[in-house]
């Protein structure tokens, strides 16, 4: 009840926080978009390079977001950006990567041999390969990285809360500072409808994109 | 026509050098099928791939039609060559019409020009074009599929087609189906071609000429005739198997072994006309009935001309089967052994007789070449 009442009073609050927080994930996702696919396409072209760069971004992912932040905290000091939006969105940037470049790298991988040869013989140029066959019979396996990402960094972006990035983690970090459960409560929850109700929007996305002959 | 000089393709494997093809030298003729083929890992299909340079040839030169394609630009080299796989490779996200219409597409046809040949050549193989052109390849059975991707590669109308063996993956009704749909086709279209298999009966089918290889090697090149009646040496023998001279069945016609010169009786000849025909002629069992359209109706069995009196018409036995005059031996074969026959009449396609064909026939045709060589 006691939220309830909270919720209804703050409502305009809580809809500049879901816009803050929406607005961190979608540039972060979608500049990891733009970085991850092309280093996914390229590194089907080596395997040893495709293992080192798999390797560092599973290395990334590991890192605890709390930590990551500290340690961007000195380095991006020197330009004027050790807190706020600008680490926020590196962090997001850089843990985008791994679901991303695995998903794009072994989709294209994944394209059948006989397909690849029956477009080699054909007389396609490796970017007509790539543009006609190969990215989209990858879309669907690309946009489930994207998924992955955007679900998993919009729980990221709540811990961003606490170097002044904004967003659905300011109710909770001042939940957590002001013994106040109702903030707490409500941001969690708005956290994770945030994160389902993208997740199912992305999946509506990912069945529209993908090509009409792979759909059964 | 496609000219093979001193092929040679030498892989560098984790086991070793592995000469896949070794000093191949061969000729396809303008509109022949030529069928490769021998046993996995012989070396056919990295000849094949050689020719439009999927397989990068270690040393010696591919002429297509007096062009050296050393000298060509992959890309371009491929679009003039049809390549049909054995997995078909249809693209799943592109409808039945753009798989069809993609080497036009790429070689710059406009959309008019390559929509209506998409259309023509999907009549071309039966399947009507209002249904397919939208379709999406896994709409498609796999006799259907294999279909388009033959089409595919007839797209841009290339004189060279290379085809992997092409209906390996097809259950083998639809295989004789397709098959003999294709040699229809190729008739039509005479297209230079090159064709894998490691399937005898399809390669003595389908081929003008065979090129057996062994472990890299060409072994022997002849025709399916030659090929089956003189195989080189013990390989070659045990690979066209020991039925050879029955493979050979299907290689003639029944207009080839033809005896024309049939004695027959009418409806309203007598029996005893019948016998006196009959020793005429020389025939010691039977003599062919015919109406007078000169339509074979039956049999007098010389049995029953002896026994009875009276017209043909009242005593004649029915045929038990007839053949056509473009049957080949191996169906004849099989419907005397079926009757238990020793001679068959031949029908023309409006049903008239045109002949008989006999064992003894056969066999002498079949033991004409082994004679002219002892």
């Amino acid at each position: 009840m006691e939220i309830i009442t909270y919720v209804m009073s703050n409502l305009s609050l809580l809809a500049q926080l879901t816009l803050e927080h929406i607005a961190l994930v979608v540039v972060a996702v979608g500049l990891a978009c733009l970085m991850g696919v092309p280093i996914g396409i390229a590194i089907t072209q080596n395997e040893r390079i495709a293992r080192v760069v798999l390797y560092t971004a599973s290395i990334i992912i590991t890192i605890p977001s709390i930590a990551l932040f500290g340690i961007m905290i000195p380095v991006l000091s020197v330009i004027g950006h050790g807190i706020g939006y600008v680490p926020a969105v590196i962090a997001v940037l850089l843990y985008s990567q791994l679901p991303i470049i695995r998903n794009t790298y072994t989709a294209i991988n994944n394209v059948s041999p006989g397909l690849r040869e029956a477009a080699r013989g054909i007389g396609m140029t490796s970017m007509q390969r790539l543009r006609l066959v190969e990215i989209p019979l990858s879309v669907p396996i690309i946009m489930a990285g994207v998924r992955t990402a955007v679900v998993m960094n919009i729980g990221v972006m709540a811990i961003a809360a606490y170097i002044g990035a904004g967003g659905l983690g300011v109710l909770i970090s001042r939940g957590i500072s002001q013994s106040d459960p109702r903030q707490l409560i409500v941001g969690a929850i708005a956290v994770s409808l945030l994160a389902i109700v993208a997740d199912t929007l992305l999946l509506a996305l990912q069945k529209r994109l993908t090509p009409k002959g792979l759909q059964s | 026509m496609i000219n093979i000089e001193n092929l040679t393709k030498i892989f560098d494997t984790k086991q070793g050098v592995v000469t896949a093809a070794d000093h191949i030298t061969m000729q396809v003729p303008e509109g022949e099928i030529c069928v490769l083929l021998g046993p996995s890992g012989c070396g056919k299909t990295t000849t094949l791939k050689m020719v439009n340079r999927i397989v990068t040839p270690t040393s010696g030169r591919v002429l297509i039609n007096g062009e050296d394609t050393t000298q060509q630009d992959t890309v371009t080299l491929r679009r003039n060559i049809g390549y049909v796989i054995q997995q078909i490779g249809l693209f799943p996200n592109m409808t039945i019409a753009e798989n069809i219409s993609i080497v036009p597409k790429l070689i710059g046809w406009n959309k008019k020009r390559y929509t209506k040949r998409a259309s023509e050549l999907l009549e071309m193989v039966g399947m009507d074009p209002g249904t397919f052109l939208k379709r999406y390849p896994n709409e498609l059975s796999g006799g259907q599929q294999q279909r388009i991707g033959v089409i595919r590669a007839l797209a841009a109308d290339p004189p060279v087609m290379l085809m992997d063996e092409p209906f390996g993956a097809i259950d083998p009704i639809n295989r004789e189906v397709i098959q003999d749909e294709f040699l229809k086709l190729q008739r039509l279209l005479k297209k230079t071609i090159m064709f894998v298999s490691h399937d005898i009966d399809e390669a003595v089918k389908m081929a003008s000429r065979i090129a057996i290889f062994r472990e890299g090697k060409l072994v022997q090149y002849d025709t399916p005739d030659d090929l089956l009646s003189h195989p080189k040496n013990d390989f070659v023998k045990g690979f066209v198997g020991s039925d050879r001279a029955l493979k050979r069945l299907q290689l003639v016609t029944v207009e080839e072994v033809l005896e024309t010169e049939t004695a027959v009786v009418k409806m309203n000849d007598s029996l005893s006309q019948a016998l006196v025909k009959m020793d005429d002629a020389g025939y010691e069992r039977a003599i062919i009935l015919v109406d007078d359209a000169r339509r074979p109706v039956g049999y007098i069995s010389r049995s029953v001309a002896q026994a009875n009196q009276g017209d043909c018409s009242k005593h004649y036995a029915n045929l038990r089967s007839v053949v056509r005059l473009e049957d080949n031996l191996r169906t004849v074969a099989s419907k005397m052994f079926t009757h238990d026959a020793t001679w068959l009449p031949c029908v023309n396609s409006e049903g008239i007789l045109e002949g008989c064909v006999t064992q003894r026939g056969i066999t002498r045709h079949l033991g004409a070449t082994y004679k002219a060589v002892q």
